[in-house]
C-alpha cells in the first residue's frame, strides 16, 4: 500500500465508546516518559522548529473523546492528555487518529491531508509548518518508541498497535472512491 | 532521462535515493533558495552529509541557490555558492546572471544550471547563459508544449530538465509579484511564495477560509479539496460568478507525455516538491521511476493514480498539451 493511496478511516465508534468514561490520569506518565524519550533521542527536532519550539499544540484526534496538549520545549517538554483543548494554544491540528499517527510516523504526506481536507489547522501556520518538517525529517517511528517504554509489554502492545493501525487505513478501492 | 527529485531534508534525501532517484536537488536553510520555508532544508553538515550518502549511491545532489541577490546583501548568495562546491556538489542550480558570472569565474569547475526561477524559454536566452557562463543545462519554464520543448532542446546548446509532476506555476518564474504584493515578502529574493507567517485559515459559516495577508484567497465547502493560498489559484468574483481566473488549484503530471518529451531530446525530469512529506517523495519518484523503466523497455506507461497526493487533488498535463492557442 503506498502513500499514494491511503485514506483516512476514523476509528471504531465501539471503542470510543469504551474509551470515554476511561479517566486520563493513566495515560499522562505514559505521555511523559514518551515525550521525554522523543527530545532524547531525535534533538534534531529542536534545531529545526526553532523559535516555535516555544510555541504550544493543541493536536485533537477527531475521533477520539481527549486531545493532546504540546510544548515542545527542549528543557521542558510537555505533552498531557486533556478533554478539551484549552484556549490560547498557539496551534490547533485536527484530524483522524490515523492521519495524525500516520504523518508522525511520516507514512502520510501532511499537504495531502491537508488537501484532502483529512487534516485542519488553526493558528500559527508557521508553527505548524516547522512541527510538521521538523517531525518528518526526525523519522520517529512511535510504535518503537512506545515499545522501548514499556519494557516487556512493549511485544503484545507492538501486535496491538499495528493491527489497529492498520484498521485505521483503508485503500481507495477498498472503499469504492 | 535522469530522474531529479526533491528533498528539503535530509530524511527526504535518504528517501529518494531509495526510491530511485538520479539526482536529488535540495537547499541551504536560508533565503538562498526558493522554498525557505520554515523547519525546512539543510545546514552545511547536512549538505555534506547528503551528498555522501547520495554519491555512495551512485546519485548526484543538485544545489539550488536560485533566489535573486539583495543589493547590498551578496555575500550569503555567494558564500551558498562557495559552501556547495566545496560541499561537492554536482552542480549548482542558479537564476540570477550576477550570482552565475560569480560561480563560474569563481569556481570554472562546477557545473551550473540554469533554474527555473530564470523564466529562460526561448534558445536565444539559453545561449547567452550558456556562452557568457558556461552552463550545462536549463531547466524550462512550465509554459511551453511539448514541441516548443523539442525545438528549444535542439536549438539551446545545452541540456533540458523539464518538470512532470507537482505543483503547477504558470507565471512567469522568478518575475512573479503576486505574493509579495500581498505580503511584502517577495519568493523570488527571500525564497518563500504565501509565505507560512502571512497564512491563516479559518472556520467561518461552514466554510475553511484561507487567507493570506489582507487578502481572502478562498473557502472551500465541507469535503472540497483544499488548495495551497496563492493568489494565482485565488477564487475570485468577477462578473457576479466565483471562479478561477488564473489558475485552477490543480498539479502537474506529465507521466503520458514521458514519450513525447524522451523524444523531444529532454536530458532530465523534475519533480517539484521539496516542501513535501517523506510520503509524498516515496510515492512519487517510485511511480516515476517505474514509468521510465517501462518508457526504455517500450512498455505502456502505467500511470498511477498520484491525485490524492495533488493540489485540488486533480491533475493536469499543463501547458505540455496547449489547448489554449
Amino acid at each position: 500500500m503506498s502513500a499514494s493511496d491511503l485514506s483516512i478511516l476514523p476509528a471504531p465508534p465501539l471503542l470510543i465508546l469504551a474509551m470515554r468514561p476511561l479517566p486520563l490520569a493513566p495515560l499522562q506518565p505514559l505521555l511523559s516518559f514518551l515525550i521525554a524519550s522523543i527530545v532524547r533521542r531525535h534533538r534534531g527536532l529542536f534545531v529545526r522548529l526553532g523559535a516555535h519550539a516555544g510555541k504550544t499544540f493543541g493536536i485533537h484526534p477527531t475521533d477520539l473523546p481527549f486531545a493532546f496538549e504540546l510544548a515542545p520545549k527542549p528543557d521542558r517538554p510537555r505533552l498531557v492528555a486533556v478533554r478539551t483543548l484549552s484556549k490560547g494554544l498557539d496551534v490547533r491540528i485536527s484530524g483522524p487518529l490515523g492521519a495524525l499517527l500516520g504523518l508522525v510516523n511520516g507514512e502520510l504526506d501532511g499537504d495531502a491531508l491537508f488537501f484532502s481536507r483529512d487534516l485542519r489547522v488553526e493558528g500559527d501556520f508557521e508553527a505548524v509548518v516547522a512541527l510538521r518538517n521538523a517531525v518528518d525529517d526526525a523519522q520517529i517511528n512511535l510504535v518503537d518508541e512506545i515499545r522501548s517504554l514499556l519494557g516487556p509489554l512493549g511485544g503484545p502492545f507492538e501486535i496491538v498497535f499495528r493491527m489497529a493501525l492498520e484498521r485505521l487505513r483503508e485503500t481507495h478501492e477498498e472503499r469504492g472512491v | 532521462m535522469e530522474l531529479v527529485c526533491p528533498a528539503g531534508t535530509p530524511a527526504a534525501l535518504k528517501v529518494a535515493v531509495d526510491a530511485g532517484a538520479g539526482a536529488v536537488y535540495c537547499g541551504f536553510n536560508d533565503e538562498t533558495n526558493a522554498r525557505n520555508f520554515p523547519g525546512l532544508n539543510f545546514s552545511r553538515e547536512e549538505l555534506i552529509a547528503g551528498i555522501a550518502l547520495a554519491h555512495r549511491r551512485g546519485v548526484k545532489v543538485l544545489v539550488a541557490i536560485n533566489t535573486f541577490p539583495r543589493a547590498g546583501g551578496m555575500g550569503l548568495w555567494r558564500s551558498a555558492v562557495d559552501d556547495a562546491t566545496r560541499a561537492g556538489a554536482d552542480a549548482l542550480i542558479l537564476a540570477d546572471v550576477g550570482l552565475l558570472d560569480y560561480a563560474a569565474n569563481k569556481h570554472p569547475k562546477q557545473r551550473l544550471h540554469v533554474s527555473v526561477q530564470a523564466a529562460a524559454a526561448n534558445a536565444d536566452s539559453i545561449r547567452f547563459y550558456v556562452e557568457n557562463f558556461g552552463v550545462r543545462r536549463v531547466v524550462l519554464p512550465r509554459v511551453l508544449s511539448v514541441p516548443e520543448i523539442a525545438a528549444v532542446t535542439k536549438e539551446c546548446g545545452c541540456e533540458t530538465e523539464v518538470f512532470v509532476f507537482g505543483g503547477l506555476c504558470v507565471m512567469a518564474e522568478g518575475r512573479c509579484s503576486l505574493s509579495s504584493y500581498a505580503t511584502g515578502c517577495s519568493p523570488n529574493m527571500q525564497g518563500a511564495c504565501s509565505p507560512a507567517s502571512h497564512v491563516n485559515y479559518r472556520q467561518e459559516r461552514g466554510k475553511m477560509v484561507s487567507r493570506l495577508g489582507e487578502f481572502t484567497i478562498n473557502s472551500f465547502a465541507k469535503g472540497e479539496p483544499a488548495a495551497y493560498p496563492t493568489l494565482c489559484k485565488g477564487r475570485f468574483a468577477t462578473n457576479g460568478a466565483l471562479g478561477y481566473i488564473f489558475e485552477d488549484p490543480t498539479s502537474l503530471d506529465a507521466a503520458a507525455m514521458l514519450p513525447g518529451l524522451k523524444e523531444a531530446g529532454v536530458s532530465a525530469l523534475k519533480i517539484e516538491g521539496r516542501q513535501r512529506g517523506r510520503a509524498y517523495i516515496e510515492a512519487v519518484v517510485h511511480a516515476f521511476r517505474q514509468a521510465l523503466k517501462a518508457l526504455d523497455a517500450g512498455r505502456p506507461i502505467e500511470t498511477a493514480s498520484l491525485s490524492a497526493l495533488t493540489e485540488g487533488q486533480t491533475t493536469t498535463v499543463g501547458a505540455y498539451r496547449k489547448t489554449w492557442r
